[in-house]
């Protein structure tokens, strides 16, 4: 079947911060280059989840004038604090006893949804083409093997593949340069690392999941521009994670909590434990008498330096976490993300003037502050592996007596998905049950993310080997995808004594966890039809 | 022929939508905003009936502020042949809405106009018969089924006793219903074209209409919530209950 066709000088996959960083510094350079940026969400913001405590570096470089142009980055931090939460007790961690990336008080607390709303308006105010609700679903190569562009996903296609009467062939779009910028396991980044093998030589890959919510809260308890952390319960010594409370404008908080997918035990539920997290006896009278407004999750690299793969190949460039860019001790990843698409269309410029290799945006890369930044950064959450006080202490020793520059480099030895240990070998979790006041139930979670895909079309959440869930993974893992998948898309129903693995596909709000945790790797994410997936507002 | 096809802005149906704390409204900062649903089947049937040679020409219209114009665009995107977008801030009622569009009517002199059933928002479902009267326009509302024949259009509408079919006069008032047909997706070649078709922005004050509101919204407030049900053992217990504790029997 053919396609139709159309031509550009680069094409950019993703509308996050990398994706549109690239985009702008491309028609800053040069405004005669055509550039298309496409984006799987509805519009741009969308799919958009972070904190967010937002380091301006790289905004101010894009955009020395910001302030005028009215950028969505006004609450400027004022005030930090660190616990140690025991399960009742917390300790409170002298701010100056933190390492110095932790400090922020010369950043401003954002909604990265809004940042880059704004930044889309400005990238097409430079002549950007930006189309929401168009997934890119497949790579195309020319015959020399390089990166020719991509092809959009058909649209239209029932559940056994045939076409609706709205069927909508999808496109191929060829360009000289393809940015792929789909942020954390990018379903096509992933199968770029894999043929052009750009992670040999380096460690595997990290990640770990992030939820967040808002919450409006009662006048009297909110402090704008208070940034607070904490570690420790309700994660086991063992178990990387921490939370994050922002108050931001509006009288709203931006809560959330992180956990490393490396964790063991495939009794764990991540949302579970967020929701537990919030009866903490020093979080919960923060949200008493407020509402919760949202909700949402997404995937995070934290692999770093040692995991960051080679990030050109022939006719294309990985920007931001397609790559994993993520700064983890600074816990911050738009700056890093934001300046490595600026980097790329440096590079891609000169590319296309010049004919220079694409090589040489690893070179760039290596000279600019982002590597700087990830090579101090490097050893912090390898450390962790070793447990959580060896890693508080290691870390002390690295980040502030030191500052990053120890002469050695830790590995990640195990990837995400071989971490789990057999259920029976594990201690079974009792969650507490949701009180619908601070706590709440996935179902009502779901909803509140406005997530939702055509019905009718292909699940895009695929197995390769459909009884394996049952046949292996139940029986061994007790199938944790009932547990690590943040909005209940799996779930093991018993029909007349047999057991059933169902995938609520519309359900996912495209946090890719499940990709990345099944121990199998038998689960794969794809695009599902464009515009489909969650509607986050400021997020 | 000449299609006008009415499209709203209204927040996107998969958006959970939240009362403001004050009581005045519903929340749209930072909420993702769409075309009102039946208003994609109003435009698709004009598209269809366009495609079938019978009608030359599709222009889109919308009421609303400066991001109004959002509507218009997909409506291009999809058929439309050219856009209008009157400029008006704030919250607009039906009645205004409908004297707008009839200014529009006046000045474009189409041969059908087209909306959707209702908007969900307001779920007023007043404009159309609305724009009826003003205009004094034979109207088939809740279209499921629309037929042209020479100087009239046979419409099947859903109706709660089942299906009626009328016939009406051209000019006419059509509303739709979802079940019309399946709209389009808009392709990207399609939006691209879009993005060059004309929208002519008119400043509703310049169409000397009294738009000021006729409704004054005391409280708006979110519906109760749910109580947690209860199981009963056998059927006397679920009776007694009914005629005892909710006394509906």
């Amino acid at each position: 079947m053919s396609r139709e066709v159309m031509e550009y000088d680069v094409i950019i996959v993703g509308g996050g911060p990398s994706g549109l960083s690239t985009a702008i510094k491309l028609k800053q350079l040069n405004p005669d280059i055509n550039v298309c940026l496409l984006e799987k969400a509805s519009e741009i913001g969308a799919h958009i989840l972070s904190g967010n405590v937002f380091e301006t570096r790289a905004l101010d470089e894009l955009f020395p004038n910001w302030k005028e142009l009215n950028a969505p980055v006004k609450t400027k931090v004022n005030k930090e604090k660190f616990l140690f939460l025991g399960k009742s007790k917390s300790l409170s961690w002298p701010t100056w006893l933190l390492p110095k990336v932790q400090h922020n008080h010369n950043n401003f607390i954002i909604s990265l949804a809004n940042l880059c709303r704004w930044l889309a308006e400005q990238a097409e105010a430079l002549g950007v083409e930006i189309f929401p609700g168009f997934p890119a679903s497949e790579v195309l190569y020319n015959e020399d093997g390089s990166v020719k562009g991509i092809a959009t996903q058909d649209m239209g296609i029932d559940k056994e593949g045939n076409k609706k009467d709205s069927f909508e062939s999808g496109m191929e779009l060829h360009a000289k340069i393809t940015v792929f910028a789909e942020g954390c396991r990018g379903h096509l980044g992933k199968q770029l690392i894999k043929k052009f093998e750009l992670d040999k030589g380096k460690d595997t890959q990290q990640y770990g999941i992030g939820f967040k919510e808002i919450w409006e809260i009662k006048e009297e308890k909110h402090e704008e521009g208070l940034v607070m952390h904490t570690a420790g319960w309700p994660m086991d010594k063992n178990t990387y994670g921490g939370s994050f409370v922002y108050h931001a404008e509006n009288k709203q908080v931006f809560l959330g909590y992180v956990i490393g997918l490396d964790y063991k035990n495939p009794h764990l539920s991540p949302f579970d434990e967020f929701q537990r997290f919030k009866t903490h006896p020093s979080i919960k009278p923060i949200l008493e008498g407020g509402k919760r407004i949202s909700y949402g999750a997404r995937a995070l690299i934290e692999g770093g330096l040692q995991s960051l793969p080679q990030m050109y190949m022939p006719g294309a460039l990985l920007v931001g976490c397609d790559a994993g860019t993520l700064n983890m001790p600074k816990i911050k990843g738009s700056h890093t993300a934001m300046k490595s698409g600026m980097i790329a269309a440096e590079t891609i410029v000169d590319n296309l003037k010049e004919n220079k290799s694409l090589s040489s945006y690893e070179e760039r890369f290596k000279k600019s502050w982002v590597y700087e930044e990830l090579y101090a950064a490097r050893n912090v959450k390898p450390s962790f592996s070793w447990g959580l006080i060896l890693g508080i202490i290691f870390t002390g020793i690295d980040q502030i007596l030191f500052r990053g520059k120890l002469p050695f480099t830790l590995k990640h030895k195990h990837a995400d998905h071989e971490a789990l240990k057999p259920a029976n070998q594990m201690p079974k979790i009792d969650y507490p049950k949701p009180d619908n006041i601070i706590t709440f139930d996935k179902t009502s979670s779901v909803y509140l993310t406005g997530t939702n895909h055509a019905d009718n079309q292909p699940v895009h959440l695929q197995l390769k080997d459909k009884d394996l869930p049952i046949k292996y993974t139940l029986e061994k893992f007790d199938e944790p995808a009932q547990r690590y998948c943040p909005v209940g898309v799996y779930e093991v129903q018993k029909e007349q004594d047999e057991e059933k693995f169902v995938i609520n596909s519309q359900n996912c709000i495209h946090c890719k966890t499940c990709d990345i945790k099944e121990p199998s790797q038998n689960i794969t994410w794809v695009t599902p039809e464009g515009g489909g997936g969650p509607k986050y507002g400021n997020m | 022929m000449k299609i006008l096809v009415a499209v709203k802005r209204v927040i996107d149906y998969n958006v959970q939508v939240r009362v403001k704390e004050d009581g005045t409204g519903v929340v749209t900062d930072n909420v993702k905003m769409s075309t009102n649903p039946p208003d994609d089947n109003a435009i698709e049937e004009a598209v269809k009936i366009k495609e079938s040679g019978k009608a030359k020409e599709i222009v889109a219209v919308t009421v609303g502020e400066e991001k109004a114009q959002e509507t218009v665009r997909k409506a291009l995107a999809v058929g439309a042949d050219r856009g209008i977008h009157v400029k008006i801030d704030g919250i607009i009622e039906p009645l205004a809405v409908s004297k707008i569009l009839r200014k529009i009517v006046d000045k474009e002199k189409p041969d059908l106009v087209f909306m959707g059933k209702q908007a969900i928002d307001d779920d007023c479902n007043q404009t159309g018969q609305m724009l009826g009267a003003l205009l004094n326009w034979p109207q088939a509302t809740f279209a499921s089924k629309i037929e042209v024949k020479e100087n009239s259009l046979e419409v099947t509408r859903e109706v709660d006793e089942g299906l009626e079919t009328i016939e009406v006069n051209t000019p006419a008032i059509i509303t739709c219903d979802l079940r019309l047909n399946e709209p389009r997706y808009a392709s990207l070649p399609n939006i691209m074209k879009a993005k060059k078709k004309p929208i002519e922005q008119i400043n509703a004050s310049d169409l000397g209409v009294d738009t000021n509101s006729r409704i004054q919204v005391i409280k708006v407030e979110e519906p109760p919530k749910r109580k947690a049900g209860i199981k009963v053992a056998n059927v006397e217990e679920l009776v007694q209950k009914l005629k005892n504790e909710a006394k509906v029997i």
